[in-house]
């Protein structure tokens, strides 16, 4: 029996909402040019909340993330301007920063997920205390100002933003394999089934032998390397790190997440759902952009409005479903 | 202040009671809180470091002065600075960089009213009168000399878009002065939007415009950040021969830029994070002088060309 209800269709509705309201309102909308702005601004976010949907699904919340970003940023930076003299600029070199993008990202990953599973410390106090170390770390070693990659090295490594293969840019390549394997594994491995026992009750999960910390400890771990490899796409794009890096990308990834329809509450995940958020996300402020149609000053109102419409749509839905 | 040395240390001790209001021993150690907004953004990072250097000069110099610095992120929290400075480190001078007018003038009176010296720097208090001495950079030159070049430099029927800055009383008085500078001109504002000084809100907000606007002339982005962000977005466009950038504050990177004649970022306006060094050092003269140092003292914006960066270019600043 096909299943085809509006609270699965809802975010797909809004998007395609959108896009015709981006296409009526500008010709350049639909432009090959904006359609990957909006794609490769998007993937950063992407990524993360990807990571965050499992999080999420197994109960959990993680708010360092955009924080956590700025730190693995200013972190490749100085890492890459250090080893300049070393390796030269070539390819050594961005493959060096990537390692330590990523592996900064699985530690902060791993401090995270161990407080939470191992001290036993809940989620919300473990990353709202480590969004405010990494924040403040960036800050410090930036001198509070901003972190500037080697002009040379920046000019080889931009290409892995602005740069891609048959005219898609990598990062919307990126974010569309993390997307798929991401989806793959909710759907199809024990891994994402894990995620979702314990995210509806983690005491019957333990019972049934699902070694409920471990698979907790490993949705903060992927987040990180996803946060990671989120950092290595966006550094090529301004070369840059500063304080103001990342701001806000935890809200945007977890409101992301609830408007693809995994359940804040845990229990129930989506993934795709979550790749449809983040473009509703960005297709809003892209409109906003392109069609003078409010003050900019009511921006966030809007916003605001549509998330919660969004949310709205489907939760009406599926609680009638559920009768 | 020679004077002062023949008191010696015993007659110090029996003029204790009467210097307590003279305010002008060497013997009496002041105190002064400095309190400013966190380095969230690169302007305030180099108002940081600005303040950081000034506080530490003026301690080697003066050692009868003693600085308290607090950085702070929301007004709230600026608030219980202000009255932890009051009750527990017992400051005879107040440096405040309000983070907003409106929440801060209350405190801050306070602060007047417990009779102790205060300079407000560069956002003024919703009521006038309460500060003894107030230093800011000029917000309206800010905008009109900008506008002034814009409109000295460009024809009749051009087009040009402005990035914004975070909605606040502060960046409206630049951009109506900017836009009353190029009145008449025939020069077109065709989009408009807030950027918040951020360099990665600039950039998409910049590569909307360019998808929106066939033809643009120039930008005027208002500050150095957004105008980073604004180059990388044309560039990325290849758009970088049709329009010339104006940014603004006086970054050391654009200043650079200017030094070696970039085209495509032909001048910059300043308004100089160190105008908080101004504020400390003339406060701090208020305690081991008598030179008068109350009033208002506004540091004008200045065009910064080719010929003239060098004087502006700080390699050492992070800013």
């Amino acid at each position: 029996m096909p299943k085809l209800s509006l609270s699965t269709t809802g975010p797909l509705a809004a998007l395609v909402l959108l896009i015709v309201l981006g296409a009526f309102l500008n010709d350049n909308f639909l432009s090959a040019g904006n359609i990957t702005n909006v794609l490769a601004r998007s993937a950063f976010i992407g990524m993360i909340a990807v990571g965050m949907t499992f999080v999420i699904t197994s109960g959990g919340l993680d708010l360092s993330v955009g924080s956590m970003a700025a730190f693995i940023a200013g972190m490749m930076i100085m890492a890459m301007n250090a080893m300049l003299p070393t390796l030269g600029i070539g390819i050594p070199l961005v493959l060096a920063g990537m390692a330590v993008a990523l592996l900064v990202g699985l530690l902060a990953g791993l401090g995270n997920g161990l407080l939470i599973t191992r001290a036993g410390i809940e989620p919300f106090i473990v990353t709202l205390g480590t969004m405010g170390i990494f924040r403040s770390l960036v800050t410090w070693i930036a001198d509070g100002g901003t972190l500037s990659l080697d002009f040379e090295a920046r000019q080889f490594y931009r290409p892995v933003y602005y740069g891609g293969i048959f005219g898609i840019a990598w990062p919307i390549i990126v974010f569309a394999v993390v997307a798929v394997a991401g989806e793959i594994a909710m759907r199809h491995t024990r891994f994402g089934r894990y995620c979702e026992a314990i995210g509806s009750n983690d005491k019957v999960a333990r019972y049934s032998a699902v070694k409920v910390e471990r698979m907790q400890l490993w949705t903060y771990v992927a987040l990180g390397l996803l946060v990671g490899l989120a950092t290595i796409l966006y550094v090529p794009r301004l070369g840059s790190a500063s304080g103001s890096t990342g701001l806000l990308w935890e809200l945007e990834a977890i409101a992301a997440v609830i408007i693809g329809g995994t359940a804040l509450k845990g229990g129930y995940g989506r993934v795709w759902g979550t790749v449809v958020g983040v473009l509703i996300l960005s297709l809003i402020d892209n409109i906003l952009n392109l069609a003078d149609l409010v003050s900019p000053y009511l921006n966030g109102a809007i916003q605001g409005v549509i998330i919660v419409l969004a949310v709205v749509l489907q939760r009406g839905k599926s609680s009638a479903e559920g009768r | 202040m020679k004077r002062r040395d023949f008191f010696g240390a015993t007659a110090a001790l029996a003029l204790g009671v009467s210097l307590a209001t003279g305010a002008m021993a060497q013997d009496k150690t002041f105190v002064i809180g400095v309190s400013i907004p966190s380095a969230t953004h690169g302007f305030m990072g180099g108002l940081n470091w600005h303040a950081q250097q000034t506080i530490e000069r003026l301690e080697a110099t003066y050692p009868q002065l003693d600085f308290v610095l607090a950085t702070v992120g929301e007004p709230g929290k600026q608030v219980d600075d202000l009255e932890d400075m009051l009750a527990t480190r017992n400051i005879d001078g107040l440096v405040v960089l309000p983070f907003e007018s409106e929440p801060l003038t209350g405190p801050v009176k306070a602060v007047k009213d417990a009779g102790k010296w205060v300079t407000v720097v560069d956002r003024g208090l919703s009521q006038p009168g309460i500060e003894d001495l107030y230093v800011a950079g000029d917000n309206t030159a800010f905008g009109q000399v900008a506008g002034e070049y814009f409109k000295a430099n460009l024809q009749s029927g051009a087009k040009i878009v402005v990035l914004r800055g975070i909605p606040t009383t502060l960046d409206n008085e630049r951009v109506d002065a900017f836009q009353k500078a190029i009145d008449g001109s025939g020069i077109e504002i065709v989009d408009m939007q807030h950027g918040n000084w951020n360099r990665d809100d600039a950039f998409t907000v910049m590569q909307d415009f360019l998808s929106k606007h066939p033809k643009i002339d120039a930008v005027w982005a208002a500050d150095d950040d957004m105008a980073l962000g604004v180059m990388e977005a044309i560039a990325q466009a290849g758009r970088e021969d049709e329009m010339w950038i104006v940014g603004g504050a006086g970054m050391k990177e654009i200043i650079k830029r200017i030094m070696d004649g970039d085209k495509q970022i032909p001048v910059n306006v300043t308004y100089p994070p160190a105008q908080i060094s101004a504020a400390i050092e003339m406060t701090a003269l208020r305690f081991v002088s008598d030179t008068p140092v109350y009033g208002r003292f506004i540091i004008g914006s200045t065009l910064v060309t080719q010929e003239n960066a060098e004087r502006f270019y700080f390699p050492d600043s992070p800013f």
